[in-house]
């Protein structure tokens, strides 16, 4: 299991588009990932749950990848989140 | 009746008022025995929504761009959302009832979700799920896609409006539309400033208006309902005038600015707002040669906050999709002024402490929006100018102040993107230093009012001085010439944005003289074009 934490800077938060990219960069991975933040622990590759954590600027995110191709997953989806939110 | 809302999208609309009631789909619960069965129907009308979906995001790329279409893109992975599919699957099996029983009741459980959320945006979201939900409930009920049953056009009224639904109203059907909720950022707004139809929010309509006579004034956002004979006239000849400028809209949308002889000129629009893209759009700007930072500072509080300016940058960048955005930074100073500025009332304010001249003096002012600025050219084509610029010097102190924002962007770890950097040439000090200037900026923009106004020592707000402060003087088109030379000669391009650039009358000698833009308010940008393309500098 690998974890990394973020900070988001888009003043929106995690709003509906970059919402539906996230997912799509979660999903493109094999292993679990899981993102937990504002109270609330969901599954990245399901868009309702990753929506509804309403999580905004300037709160911390926590990236959680379990299994195969973990590292590699955290490593993307950093880049992701530094690039989009 | 005259009812005052807010402008969504100008344009005049006269016609038979329509209200649209949301068909709330009756969904009945029934016992179903096969709950493998209405799975199947589940997953086919799933998939059905999906295509419909798919069509919409085609239609909405060609109309309104990749970031307003994006929204039919999320509503496709909503659909396909294992939280959502799983919830409905449990209903089927659990309670042995009908598919659309558990698509309706999913819907209203999520949609619940998101809008107890404290977060507008979030929840918007809740339309969205009972969007997605009424749609795949709609192909499960063998009903059509919703639609405008359509007779005679009116304007629509309602409580509210989905993206799916205002994307899919027949233009030919519609006037306008009217909703009483809604803001001028939602994705309806923005969708139906770039489609073109005029639209209000937040009016209060009375439920029983229903086939009266009304007027849109989507100028003033105001609905009229039932006006006398009066306003009823007014609003014939406005709407005429209205519908002249959108012929010739029709006919030279999407044509090029090039003359007879293959000479091309850049057309952009000069804005005021953030509200102004839509007008810029709808006119086909190429780009904005002029956004005038201004409306953040004045009529507030306080200093608009990094964020907010960000945001108002971001939003004309992403509307723009691509093309340039040319943002003046504050131009501002005694004679239009903002209190908490704490400015000294001047003898000669147009000579006095206004614009670049407050913000090297308080650079903080002028760091901040650079920030904004440089942070919003992530997401689009952003080059910034500096008004009122006199001396080499102002533009060496700027430019390490631009070195400095950079280097507090990389350390705080914000991303930014990259800014073409241009000066106003309004000052004749900045004409006669035009040869050097050229040498430090990408770009030029003359702007003729102030340049006519300093050049002639002629105070353009004193009317008795109309004859005097004359833009076609000589004097200010040498000016204009020399500033245009040096410009090329030094590797700048150069662009006109005072009133001047938008007088056809001048537009053959301004090509003559090679300059290489034109930015005009968004009305004009058409009849320039016009005027462009009837010019031949070879003949």
């Amino acid at each position: 299991m690998k974890e990394f934490c973020y900070t988001i800077t888009d003043p929106e938060g995690i709003h509906a588009r970059p919402a539906g990219l996230l997912v799509k960069a979660a999903a493109a991975h094999p292993c679990r990932v899981t993102l937990k933040g504002n109270g609330k622990e969901v599954d990245a590759k399901r868009i309702m749950g990753v929506m509804s954590m309403g999580v905004k600027q300037g709160q911390e995110l926590t990236v959680v990848c379990d299994g195969e191709g973990e590292a590699q997953a955290c490593a993307d989806l950093e880049a992701f989140l530094k690039e989009n939110l | 009746m005259r009812l005052q809302g807010k402008s969504v999208f100008g344009g005049i609309a006269m016609g038979k008022l329509a209200v649209y009631e949301k068909k709330e789909r009756t969904v009945k619960r029934e016992k179903r025995e096969d709950a493998d069965a209405e799975m199947q129907r589940f997953y086919e009308a799933k998939e059905e929504a999906k295509r419909q979906l798919g069509v919409l995001y085609e239609k909405a790329l060609k109309e309104v761009g990749e970031a307003n279409a994006a929204i039919f893109d999320v509503h496709q992975m909503m659909l396909d959302d294992q939280d959502y599919e799983e919830s409905i699957e449990h209903i089927i099996r659990e309670q042995k009832v009908n598919a659309e029983y558990a698509v309706a009741q999913t819907g209203d459980n999520f949609s619940e979700i998101f809008a107890a959320m404290d977060d507008d945006y979030m929840r918007m979201r809740a339309a969205d799920v009972k969007d997605i939900s009424d749609r795949v409930i709609a192909v499960l009920q063998g009903g059509k896609d919703k639609g405008f049953a359509g007779g005679e056009p009116v304007i629509l009224l309602a409580e509210d409006l989905a993206p799916s639904e205002t994307v899919q109203l027949d233009k030919e059907k519609v006037l306008s539309f009217v909703t009483k909720f809604g803001s001028t950022n939602s994705h309806t707004a923005i969708l139906a400033r770039t489609m073109n139809i005029p639209a209000l929010i937040g009016i209060d309509f009375p439920k029983d208006c229903e086939g009266a006579f009304g007027i849109v004034d989507g100028f003033e956002g105001a609905l009229y309902i039932d006006p006398d004979e009066e306003t009823i006239a007014l609003y014939e000849k406005k709407k005429q005038k209205e519908e002249e400028r959108r012929a010739l809209l029709q006919e030279l949308k999407g044509k090029e600015n090039v003359t007879k002889d293959g000479t091309r000129v850049e057309l952009f629009a000069n804005i005021g707002s953030v509200a102004d893209v839509g007008a810029a759009l709808q006119n086909d700007a190429g780009g904005i040669g002029l956004f005038r930072s201004e409306f953040l500072y004045i009529g507030a509080e306080d200093y608009p906050s990094e964020e907010q300016q960000f945001q108002a940058y971001r939003t004309v960048a992403q509307n723009m999709a691509g093309k340039k955005v040319v943002i003046r930074t504050l131009d501002i100073g005694a004679d239009k002024k903002a209190d908490y500025f704490g400015l000294d009332p001047e003898e000669n304010p147009a000579l006095g402490f206004r614009a670049i001249r407050i913000c090297l003096q308080r650079p903080q002012i002028l760091k901040t929006q650079l920030r904004a600025i440089f942070r919003a050219a992530c997401y689009g084509n952003i080059s910034v100018m500096y008004p009122m610029i006199t001396s080499l010097r102002e533009v060496e102190r700027i430019k390490e102040i631009v070195e400095e924002v950079k280097e507090e962007l990389l350390k705080d770890g914000l991303p930014f993107g990259e800014v073409e950097q241009g000066i106003m040439i309004e000052t004749p000090a900045a004409v006669f230093m035009s040869a050097e200037l050229a040498k430090e900026v990408d770009f030029f923009s003359i702007g003729t009012n102030d340049l006519t106004q300093y050049l002639l020592a002629c105070d353009r707000q004193n009317p008795n001085l109309a004859d005097v402060c004359d833009p076609y003087h000589p004097a200010v088109l040498r000016a204009i010439e020399m500033t245009v030379k040096n410009a090329h000669a030094g590797g700048a391009w150069v662009g006109i944005c005072g009133e001047l650039g938008g007088d056809v009358r001048m537009t053959e000698t301004f090509l003559r003289m090679g300059v290489d833009e034109l930015s005009v308010s968004p009305p004009r940008i058409l009849e320039v074009r016009d005027a462009i393309r009837r010019i031949d500098l070879k003949g």
